[in-house]
């Protein structure tokens, strides 16, 4: 029982940091290389508030703050370059946070932070971050029909057309940044918690990869389809050892294949056999 | 004399990214493509050397066979991979190419073994050379002869050559270029294997200068080399060059100086983005 309530966890932990990423990327289009990186922030940030004393649901807001705030940041950073030079900015957002605190003494280097207060049972992380991801699936439905969502479509299509009718395209870019980012804070909170153990390397460029195949193999852009990419990406190495120990090789093969023939993902596919647009 | 050292250092390790960075501008200028999986091409160059070299006992061996696999492989990860999805939004080929990178990187895992290959008789690295206080090892002084010689072949081909002139043509107008007769595909294709020899002979100097080849081996210089052609300016190839030297002079006197704070990789990127944030499009970039 333990086993299938971690694994549904950590598949709602990678639910939240996809939305997150799809919000930014998908919805608003800029590609982001470095979600990993605001995963981490909330991580550390959570940890070093509950061993510091602070109370968990606190902890975790400090968690969602910090990601949030430093979010804010790289859409600042996204004002200024744009597509190619923006993918590149947030690749080395990723290894200049990975490079800042494998070098800091109060952050552990690379021993991490160990013996974080847990202050819930499995049950409780589960039922956390279960509730967490379908909270953020419900924003993220929300936003799409709402006027922001609209904004969101626009900047991503012609960034200059949506500033020629009036869209404030830096407050929405940043909008957008700092929704995805905390949202990554807050499963690096739960996370961090949970395991009680952090270090550097959980939060690295192949972590950004992985929560970017979870969108691109779900559908970029599409609510449903990344949370099943999400959810796939997660089942997947537990259900077959083989892909447990060659996961890099498998994710990269289904991001070959997925651009190549579909690069829809998942809604893609729906799509073309169903006629049917996931929203 | 410390300093110069470090300059010099520096200014080695910029030798060996300019080959690397030089290749991934070459993609971008003429397909707007950011080649991550040049990394894949760098690290088959080395491993196909490094067994040439165990197999044969030749230094030059390992150059010619590390050259020659590279060379396939990159423009048949353009026929394979890039060409299917020219026409697709930019992301795409990115995450293709991403997705070529990661796969590898445990495909060479499989192939060769996770702990990495050493050369057994690496005569380049055994030989130093001392002088004015400071030591170098052959390899070092190959990676600055063959940047050097490779670099100066690519401009002659670039400026004296017809198929220079047709590449140029293509890079500034692939429509035109194409209505004189130019085979754009062509181009296309020995821009490929320019940029795949470059990246072949890059991996097996690296694999001599650390006596080492493993499947990692390929990730983070292929990180580099894009901040160096986001750093030059994208498709700006004397940005690019400029931007090799001053990023391997940047991390060669920041790991000394900012040793405590952050490591060797968090100091190329914050360099990178310290200078887009005041120079968008990079050091030597248009508009």
């Amino acid at each position: 029982m333990d086993y299938y309530l971690s694994v549904a966890t950590f598949a709602a932990l990678n639910v939240i940091l996809a939305i997150g990423l799809n919000l930014i990327s998908g919805f608003c289009g800029q590609v982001s290389l470095g979600h990993a990186a605001f995963y981490g922030l909330g991580a550390y940030a959570a940890a070093l508030a509950s061993v510091a004393g602070v109370p968990f649901p606190l902890a975790i807001l400090g968690g969602v703050l910090v990601a949030g705030v430093f979010g804010i940041v790289v859409g600042f950073a996204a004002l200024r370059v744009r597509e190619d030079f923006l993918a590149i900015v947030t690749m080395g957002v990723g290894f200049l946070f990975l490079g800042a605190v494998r070098k800091q003494p109060w952050l552990g280097a690379e021993m991490g932070i160990a013996k974080i207060p847990s202050p819930l049972d499995k049950w409780g992380y589960a039922a956390l971050a279960i509730g967490a991801a379908v909270a953020l699936v419900l924003l993220s439905l929300h936003v799409r029909r709402s006027w922001m969502g609209r904004a969101f479509g626009a900047v991503a299509q012609d960034e200059d057309a949506a500033r020629t009718i009036g869209i404030d395209v830096a407050g929405y870019k940043i909008a957008a940044f700092f929704i995805g980012t905390a949202a990554a804070g807050l499963a690096g909170g739960i996370y961090a918690h949970m395991t009680q153990l952090i270090i550097p390397d959980t939060f690295n460029f192949i972590q950004s990869i992985t929560i970017l195949a979870m969108v691109v193999i779900g559908g970029i852009g599409s609510t449903y389809g990344v949370v099943a990419g999400a959810i796939l990406l997660t089942l997947m190495p537990e259900l077959f050892r083989f892909i447990n120990d060659y996961k890099l090789l498998v994710y990269g093969a289904l991001l070959l294949l997925v651009m190549r023939f579909s690069p829809g993902g998942l809604a893609g596919m729906i799509q073309r056999a169903f006629g049917v647009r996931l929203a | 004399m410390y300093y110069v050292e470090l300059l010099l250092v520096g200014l080695i390790w910029g030798c060996t990214y300019a080959m690397m960075a030089l290749g991934l501008t070459l993609v971008y200028g003429l397909l707007r493509i950011l080649h991550v999986a040049q990394a894949t091409v760098f690290t088959l160059g080395a491993y196909i050397g490094l067994l040439a070299a165990n197999h044969t006992g030749s230094l030059a061996a390992a150059f010619v066979t590390g050259a020659l696999a590279a060379g396939a492989l990159g423009p048949l990860i353009y026929r394979l991979v890039y060409q299917p999805i020219l026409d697709r939004p930019p992301f795409v080929a990115l995450v293709a190419s991403i997705g070529v990178l990661v796969a590898m990187e445990d495909g060479f895992r499989l192939l060769f073994g996770p702990y990495g290959l050493s050369f057994e008789n690496n005569v380049w690295f055994t030989t130093t050379y001392s002088f004015a206080g400071m030591t170098v090892n052959l390899v070092q002084v190959w990676m600055v002869v063959a940047a050097v010689l490779l670099l100066s072949a690519f401009a002659v081909f670039a400026t004296r050559t017809r198929a220079g002139v047709a590449w140029r043509a293509t890079v500034s107008d692939p429509a035109m270029a194409e209505s004189f007769g130019i085979s754009v595909t062509g181009v296309r294709y020995v821009n490929f294997l320019i940029a795949s020899v470059l990246a072949g002979v890059a991996g097996v100097l690296v694999g001599l200068l650390n006596n080492l080849v493993e499947p990692g081996m390929g990730g983070v210089i292929a990180y580099k080399g894009l901040a160096i052609i986001v750093l030059g300016g994208l498709g700006s190839v004397p940005g690019t060059l400029a931007a090799s030297l001053v990023l391997g002079v940047v991390e060669s006197y920041g790991t000394v100086f900012l040793d405590k704070l952050l490591d060797r990789d968090a100091i190329a990127f914050l360099f990178l983005i310290v200078v887009l944030m005041i120079r968008p499009h990079g050091l030597l970039g248009a508009r």
